[in-house]
C-alpha cells in the first residue's frame, strides 16, 4: 500500500512537470475549463432571478450543493477523469501493456494519466464554496464540521466508482463510452440541485442505485440543518462514508470481473 | 452540387459507422433531458410564465434541445483544428475544392444522422414521459429550415475558432471557450428567456440565439407572420456573415500557412 502510494506519486509528479513544461498550453486550457465549468453555476443564478426558492431551497443553498458536487467531481476528474480515453486502450491494443506489469491493471490505468488543468475547475468550485458559507448562517458544531469534511472524501469515492464502473463498459464495446457521461457528467449536475425536484423514480435511481444523494443531498442536509422534504430517516445523512466504501468494493469487483473477461483484439 | 452530395453522403457514414456510439449519446442525452426538466418544472411551482415560457413551453424547449445538441454540433468540434495542426491542411489546400465548401457539405450530411439517430429518440421518450407541444404544420416546416440554417450558424462559427489553429498551436483552451460561450448564449444551457430581458435580447441578436432558441421558438408558435420571417432572415444573415468571415480567415491563413513538420 505504502509503496503504492509512492509509485503513483513518482509517477504523478512526472506528469505534473511535463505538463507545466507548456506552460501557455497549459494556462489557456485551465482559462477554458474554468469557464466552461462556471456555466453550471450561471445557470443555477439564472434560475434564481426567476424564483426566490427551488421547492424549499434559496440561492445560498442551492450555491452550497453546487460547490460541494462540482469541488469533489473537479478532484475525481483531475485523479481519474481521463478513464474516458480508456476504450482507446482498449481499441489500440496498449491495455495488454498494463497487463503484463507487475501492478494492480486499475492502479496503472489510473496513474498513467493525470490532468492537473483540471484544477482551474476546483478552483471554481472553491470560489463558490466561500461564496455559499460566507451567505449562509450555519450554526456550527463539531458534528456538522465533522460531516462536512467526510462527506468531501466520501464524494470523490463515490464519483470515481461511478467512472471506473462506467470505464469497464470499454471492455465489451469500445464506442459506448458515452454511457458513462450519462453518470459522471449527469452525476454531478444531478448533484447540483437538491434531490426533492426530481420525479421519484429519477430519484431512486440515480439517487441510491447510483448513490449520487450521498454525494451532497443529505450531507448538505445535515451541514445546513434542513429537515428533509422528502422525510427519509435521518440516519441517512452519516451514511455517505459507509456507501463510499460500499461503492468502491463493487467497482473493484467489477473491474476485476471485467479484467478477466478481456480478451486482446490484436494477434 | 454532385460533388457537395458526395461529400455530404460521406458526413452521413463517418457517423452512422458507429451505431453503439450513438446509443450511448442519445442516452446520455435522454438523462440530462430528464434533469433539465425536472430542475424547469420545479421553477414553475412557483410561476406561470417565465419570459413567455409556461411549462409545457419550457418542457418542450427542454426535450428539443437536448435533441438539437448534436445536430448543430454545439460541443467541441476539433476535425478542422487537428488537420490544421498535424499538416493534413495541406492536402486539403491542394484540391480543386474550397476546404470551408468541403466541411460544409460534410456538416450537412453530418446533421441529418444526428438529428434522426442521436435527437429523435430522446425525443420519443421525453415525449412519452411529458406532455409537450407540437408545432402547427407551417410551423413545422419553418422549423425544419431554421434548423438547417441553424445548422449552417453553428458550423460557421466553428469553423472560425478552429481555424485558430492557423495561428496558435495551443488550440485547445480557444476551442473550450469558445464552446463556453456557444452553450451559454445559444440557450442550450438555459432558455434564453429565463435571462434578464437585456442580456436576452443580446443573446438573440448575436449569432447564438440563431443555433438553439431561434428554432424552439419557432416550434413552439412564439413567433409568426412578420416576426418569423424575421428570425429566419437575421439566421440566415448569420450563416452568410459567419461563412463570409470563416473565408476571409482562411485566405489569410493560407497566405501565411507553413506547415509544422517537413
Amino acid at each position: 500500500m505504502v509503496d503504492a502510494v509512492l509509485v503513483w506519486r513518482r509517477l504523478v509528479g512526472a506528469q505534473i512537470r511535463s505538463q507545466l513544461q507548456y506552460r501557455i498550453s497549459f494556462a489557456l486550457d485551465a482559462f477554458g475549463s474554468f469557464w466552461i465549468s462556471f456555466i453550471d453555476f450561471l445557470v443555477i443564478l439564472v434560475i434564481f432571478r426567476n424564483v426566490p426558492r427551488l421547492n424549499a431551497w434559496d440561492v445560498h443553498e442551492v450555491a452550497f450543493l453546487y460547490a460541494l458536487s462540482s469541488i469533489t467531481f473537479a478532484v475525481t476528474d483531475m485523479l481519474i477523469g481521463q478513464l474516458d480515453q480508456f476504450p482507446q486502450k482498449i481499441r489500440d491494443g496498449n491495455f495488454d501493456i498494463v497487463l503484463v506489469r507487475p501492478r494492480g491493471t486499475l492502479f496503472q490505468v489510473i496513474a498513467s494519466d493525470f490532468a492537473l488543468r483540471r484544477i482551474a475547475r476546483v478552483i471554481q468550485g472553491s470560489i463558490v464554496l466561500v461564496y455559499a458559507l460566507s451567505t449562509l448562517t450555519i450554526h456550527w458544531t463539531v458534528l456538522r464540521a465533522l460531516v462536512l469534511a467526510v462527506s468531501v472524501p466520501s464524494a470523490i469515492v463515490i464519483f470515481s466508482s461511478i467512472w471506473v464502473v462506467g470505464a469497464c463498459i470499454a471492455f465489451w464495446t469500445t464506442d459506448g463510452g458515452e454511457f458513462t457521461n450519462a453518470f459522471t457528467y449527469g452525476g454531478t449536475a444531478m448533484a447540483q440541485y437538491p434531490f426533492d425536484i426530481y420525479a421519484t423514480w429519477l430519484r431512486r435511481l440515480l439517487g441510491f442505485v447510483i448513490p449520487l444523494a450521498f454525494v451532497c443531498y443529505f450531507p448538505a442536509l445535515y451541514v445546513l440543518g434542513k429537515t428533509d422534504p422528502l422525510g427519509l430517516p435521518r440516519f441517512l445523512e452519516f451514511c455517505s462514508p459507509a456507501v463510499a466504501a460500499a461503492a468502491a468494493v463493487v467497482a473493484g469487483l467489477v473491474w476485476r470481473f471485467a479484467v478477466r473477461h478481456y480478451r486482446s483484439a490484436g494477434g | 452540387m454532385r460533388l457537395d452530395w458526395e461529400i455530404a453522403k460521406r458526413g452521413w457514414r463517418r457517423y452512422a459507422a458507429y451505431p453503439w456510439a450513438t446509443v450511448a449519446g442519445a442516452f446520455t442525452n435522454t438523462i440530462f433531458g430528464f434533469l433539465l426538466a425536472y430542475i424547469l418544472l420545479a421553477v414553475y411551482r412557483s410561476r406561470t410564465d417565465v419570459g413567455g415560457f409556461d411549462a409545457g413551453d419550457a418542457v418542450t424547449y427542454v426535450w428539443l434541445s437536448q435533441s438539437m445538441i448534436m445536430t448543430v454540433y454545439i460541443f467541441s468540434w476539433w476535425e478542422l483544428a487537428w488537420r490544421i495542426r498535424d499538416g493534413s491542411i495541406t492536402t486539403d489546400l491542394l484540391r480543386p475544392l474550397n476546404p470551408q465548401r468541403y466541411w460544409l457539405a460534410f456538416d450537412l450530411g453530418r446533421a441529418p444522422y444526428h438529428f434522426l439517430f442521436r435527437g429523435l429518440p430522446p425525443f420519443v421518450l421525453g415525449a412519452l414521459v411529458f406532455d409537450l407541444r407540437y408545432p402547427s404544420p407551417l410551423d413545422a416546416l419553418a422549423f425544419v429550415l431554421s434548423l438547417t440554417l441553424a445548422v449552417v450558424v453553428s458550423f460557421g462559427f466553428r469553423f472560425i475558432y478552429n481555424s485558430v489553429a492557423f495561428w496558435l498551436l495551443d488550440f485547445r483552451g480557444i476551442i473550450t471557450l469558445s464552446t463556453t460561450i456557444i452553450v451559454f448564449f445559444s440557450g442550450m444551457a438555459i432558455p434564453l428567456r429565463f435571462m434578464p430581458p437585456v442580456l436576452r435580447d443580446i443573446c438573440y441578436a448575436l449569432p447564438f440565439g440563431s443555433v438553439i432558441q431561434t428554432p424552439v421558438d419557432i416550434w413552439l408558435g412564439k413567433r409568426e407572420g412578420a416576426a418569423l420571417l424575421g428570425m429566419l432572415a437575421l439566421q440566415l444573415f448569420w450563416a452568410l456573415a459567419l461563412l463570409a468571415i470563416g473565408q476571409f480567415v482562411l485566405q489569410r491563413a493560407t497566405r501565411k500557412v507553413v506547415v509544422q513538420g517537413g
